[in-house]
């Protein structure tokens, strides 16, 4: 297929973007129902396109077209077939293509599951994503064509970087910008909203099952970056407070907020400007995080090539978007606050306290990325922000809201119930004890570590008592909605996350040994033994591949193989080892041959470092979970007058005052 | 567009170098040396590879810094000294950790005012939107 | 239902916000193009030169140390056989050597000897005097962290500018040789 069709599928789908911003949304104004039924057509036609393109683009990896400069750049003759497709989004120009591809993706969906939405509000909708559509196409045919030709064509292509052959950017990319974009529907509803003066809230309704698909993505392509630089770039880290890694944070902690304000505005109409600014917010970072990434403007492993004009167009892009929405906002969102009033020990204000962390420790990230370019703008010298700036604020911000979170769901909308609180608390406290004593009898010691297993007992303990209690209290059949299912596997999945996070760091053991054949270090309880090192050969590149054999009070555990790639290119790549484990990770990697036979190697005994990842599923859980719930099935073309009337069930007055 | 692919090709070029970290036995003393010599290390910016600490850098220039402060721990200099030496000679750029100083302050007092910013936002919302507890009507239904 | 009013122009806040970091990427975008982020600022400018004592390449048994250097300005120049840029600057050094009007010294950065020498010998040696450093420990008294880097030093010892990567005759025209002539104006 000729790489020339792809790049005119590109232009037809800038048109059809220019049209399904416009169309669509004059119709909304005028009324016109023709007008507004090129929405649909339009997103499908811009989908159709866009895939081409990308079709097109994977098809000339698949075939080694190195005509194709991107694919010269990017891949190799030798490497296996998998790396080959995913080199697809392996530098700047096919991430951009995928970016797209996503967002058409999302659009579609909306397109397929939206059609009983009011068609002026869905108009709308379509049209904002047409116009976010339209700015990312027309910067990839004026400034990222992936489609360039290299004239003549090499025999073979510069290979794609070694880094990046992992399984790791098979998934990581996708589910990443599957999050990050997937925040553009909740932008579209909130800027219909805005566009259309809805003077309801009911968007928000139909807004928070897209919110919360969008964070369990963004949530589980986070992980996979973990997973990724965990295996792949041979730290044994799991998070760095890279910038690149911090751009994705971001979107991540005002998603999360989001949720929750969305939540409150659903249910009991406060919030509703707070919302609003969120919905802009988590899709404005999305965009940052992207300008950052691409505009070459903080130091960081993952940044792209960059060229200058691609990080202007980028910049105006963003102000464009972000700016337009929040001047919109600042002319239109309600002038009132409005919603129910409550009590001030009740769910409402829990919330509140969780947004604000959430909103604060993002401002603290942001704060802490960009910094460096303030040092750099007022010419006071360079500074470096890192981990020891990130780390200690993050735990001091998260610290009000972990010690709320199990009391958020086991308040009550409006009212308070001190009494469940003061039960829950004593039992909680209880529970905390017991497990402190546990940890202390199984060999915890210090008090990072003690503090990990209370917070993460304090957090886990809340989701199971409000369990119980839905258990002893709700109906048959309407004990666990989704929408509840997915909180309490959220929340435990932060207690999960913070008993990972906090135990890997205090108990892991890393050392840097050098062995020869024969010999043998002690890490913990466990001792490896070095067995020498052989060659070894990939399909484009050769290994040495050292053998450890590793040993518990003289039981065989595993025999781990650590390589040391040199690729086609020239480029050295180290492979670890790993044996995982639910409570333990084994880790090993290859280092370099120091004379007289002698290797250096690296070896990890990292405890509890999956409950990390663990936790990050579980949270993705959740936010699926909560896409399932029967609230937000559309039933018909719901106008917005009426929205708002679906029938509670009726419940016993026993249950509704919430005794435990 | 030949300049274009020259930069990109640059920007790959230097990547490359990241690949590889650093595995550098040194021969510490005992367990808390090292654990010690991690903790600092990691908290130390590589000047060449930039988005490297000093521990996980692989490049010489790290390589040469890390025996420097084995060294030195060795000779008894406390953590403060190791890194007021390296702060004399590369600026406090190698400091992961900024000092505070006129120009840090926006950064380490950044946070907290945002933070204090919020909590009066949320006290005046508070305050605006709760009523006794008492005063509120009980609703029907499930309350979730 | 309470409905409160607001003031309206609360509203505008985050937009004042975000218009404001909009203002900082154009700023840093601007500082991109105009600097190398590799480019490290020196905290020993305007302070006193490290003490050295290093070997002549020409020949190890002499040392120079920088006592023997007061008294006049000079320049250090870091390079390396192995270093890429280097191969860069040496046209520009062998063009300028003679224009500088102060001596031109060579700092031969964790290098063997022999290899330096080979390099000097195929490219043409720029320099007045060339001292080795094979194991760096002096050159981080002196904060390099790559080659080629560029230090100007003044009659009493003190480093009153630095330069980091090659020379260029841009730099040189802008830069050096302006501080240079300020030193011969302050005629020690």
């Amino acid at each position: 297929m000729n790489p020339e069709l792809g790049q005119v599928a590109l232009i037809l789908a800038v048109v059809l973007a220019a049209l399904q911003c416009v169309l669509p949304i004059i119709g909304a104004w005028r009324g016109s129902k023709p007008l507004m039924a090129t929405a649909s057509t339009l997103a499908i036609g811009q989908f159709v396109f866009v895939a081409l393109a990308f079709g097109i683009l994977m098809w000339a990896f698949w075939t080694n077209d190195f005509s194709v400069a991107y694919v010269a750049q990017n891949s190799n003759l030798a490497l296996p077939w998998f790396y080959k497709l995913s080199a697809v989004w392996g530098a700047h120009e096919g991430s951009l293509l995928l970016w797209m591809l996503i967002l058409n993706s999302w659009t579609l969906a909306l397109v397929a599951l939206g059609g009983k939405l009011p068609q002026a509000f869905f108009s709308r909708v379509i049209g904002v994503l047409g116009f976010v559509a339209f700015g990312f196409l027309l910067y990839m045919i004026t400034t990222s064509n992936p489609f360039l030709r290299l004239l003549p064509a090499p025999v073979n292509g510069a290979d794609l970087n070694p880094v990046l052959q992992d399984p790791g950017l098979v998934f990581h990319p996708p589910l990443l910008y599957m999050g990050y974009v997937g925040f553009s529907v909740a932008f579209a509803f909130a800027i219909a909203a805005l566009l259309g003066g809805e003077l309801k809230s009911t968007w928000v309704r139909w807004s928070r099952p897209w919110t919360n698909a969008a964070w369990g993505f963004l949530t589980v392509g986070i992980v996979a970056g973990s997973a990724w630089a965990y295996y792949e770039l041979g730290w044994g880290g799991w998070w760095f407070w890279d910038p690149v890694e911090n751009a994705s944070f971001m979107p991540w902690l005002i998603g999360a907020a989001l949720i929750h304000a969305q939540a409150i505005t659903d249910k009991r109409d406060g919030l509703r400007a707070w919302t609003l600014l969120l919905s802009i917010f988590a899709f404005a970072f999305s965009l940052l995080g992207t300008f950052l990434v691409r505009s070459g403007l903080l130091t960081s492993v993952h940044a792209f090539a960059f060229a200058p004009s691609r990080g202007i167009f980028i910049l105006v892009y963003l102000a464009v978007v972000v700016g337009g929405s929040l001047l919109l906002y600042a002319l239109r969102a309600p002038k009132v606050s409005g919603g129910k009033t409550f009590a001030l020990a009740s769910r409402e204000t829990m919330m509140v306290i969780g947004n604000l962390m959430l909103t604060v420790a993002c401002a603290m990230v942001l704060l802490g990325t960009l910094y460096p370019l303030v040092g750099e703008a007022l010419n006071i010298g360079r500074i470096s922000v890192g981990p020891p700036y990130f780390g200690p604020l993050f735990l001091i911000l998260m610290t009000p809201l972990v010690l709320a979170l199990p009391f958020g769901p086991l308040s009550r909308w409006g009212k308070a119930d001190l009494k469940v609180w003061r039960r829950a608390l004593i039992r909680i406290v209880a529970l905390v004890v017991i497990a402190g004593i546990v940890a202390f009898a199984l060999g915890a010691r210090g008090w990072y570590q003690l503090l990990g297993v209370s917070a993460a007992t304090w957090v886990m303990a809340g989701v199971v008592l409000f369990a119980i209690k839905r258990w002893r209290e709700a109906p048959r059949g309407h004990k666990y909605p989704f929408e509840m299912l997915g909180m309490m596997l959220a929340h435990f999945g932060i207690g999960v996350f913070i008993a990972g996070a906090i135990l890997t760091r205090s108990m892991s053991v890393e050392q840097d040994v050098s062995m020869r054949s024969g010999g043998n270090v002690a890490v913990g309880s466990y001792d490896f033994h070095f067995n020498g090192v052989t060659e070894t050969q990939g399909p484009n590149y050769q290994a040495q591949q050292g053998t450890v054999v590793i040993t518990r009070n003289g039981r065989q555990v595993v025999t781990l193989h650590p390589q040391k790639r040199t690729y086609s290119g020239g480029q050295v790549q180290t492979e670890a080892a790993i044996q995982a484990g639910v409570f333990r990770d084994l880790y090993v990697s290859l280092g370099d041959p120091i004379g007289d036979g002698a290797w250096s190697l690296r070896v990890y005994n990292k405890p509890f470092v999956r409950w990390i990842w663990g936790g990050g599923v579980l949270m993705m859980l959740g936010g699926f979970a909560v896409v399932l719930d029967k609230r937000f099935r559309l039933k018909r073309a719901v106008e917005p007058e009426t929205a708002r009337a679906e029938p509670k069930p009726e419940l016993p007055r026993k249950l509704a005052e919430g005794e435990a | 567009m030949k300049r274009l692919l020259a930069l990109a090709l640059l920007a790959f070029a230097l990547t490359l170098s990241v690949n590889a970290f650093a595995i550098d036995p040194l021969p510490f003393q005992n367990t808390a040396q090292r654990d010690r010599f991690q903790h600092l290390t990691r908290e130390l910016r590589c000047m060449v590879c930039q988005d490297e600490s000093l521990l996980a850098s692989n490049a010489d220039f790290a390589k040469q810094l890390r025996r420097q402060i084995f060294d030195m721990m060795q000779q008894g200099k406390s953590d403060r000294e190791i890194k007021d030496w390296l702060v004399a000679r590369y600026s406090t750029f190698i400091l992961y950790d900024p000092p505070l100083a006129p120009a840090t302050l926006a950064l380490w007092f950044g946070t907290p005012a945002i933070a204090l910013a919020g909590v009066i936002v949320v006290i005046v919302l508070l305050r605006r939107r709760t009523r006794p507890a008492s005063t509120i009507a009980e609703e029907p239904g499930d309350d979730w | 239902m309470n409905e409160v009013a607001r003031r309206p122009g609360g509203r505008f806040v985050p937009l004042a916000i975000f218009a404001a970091l909009v203002v900082f990427f154009v700023i840093g975008l601007v500082w991109n193009q105009t600097h190398d982020a590799r480019f490290v600022p020196s905290p020993l400018i305007d302070k006193p030169a490290p003490a050295f004592r290093l070997p002549r390449l020409e020949n190890p048994t002499q040392f120079v140390t920088k006592a023997d250097m007061l008294g006049k300005p000079y320049l250090i120049n870091v390079f390396a056989s192995w270093c890429f840029a280097c191969g860069d600057e040496h046209p520009v050094l062998m063009a300028y050597r003679d224009k500088f009007g102060i001596p031109l010294i060579g700092y031969d950065y964790k290098d063997a000897p022999q290899d330096a020498r080979a390099w000097l010998q195929r490219h043409g040696d720029p320099y007045h005097e060339v001292i080795t450093d094979q194991s760096g420990d002096t050159a981080i008294n002196f904060g390099v962290y790559g080659a080629p880097e560029t230090y100007l030093i003044d009659a009493k010892g003190i480093i009153r500018y630095k330069h980091i990567g090659p020379l260029t005759p841009e730099v040189i025209a802008k830069d050096l040789e302006p501080k240079i002539h300020a030193l011969a104006q302050e005629g020690t």
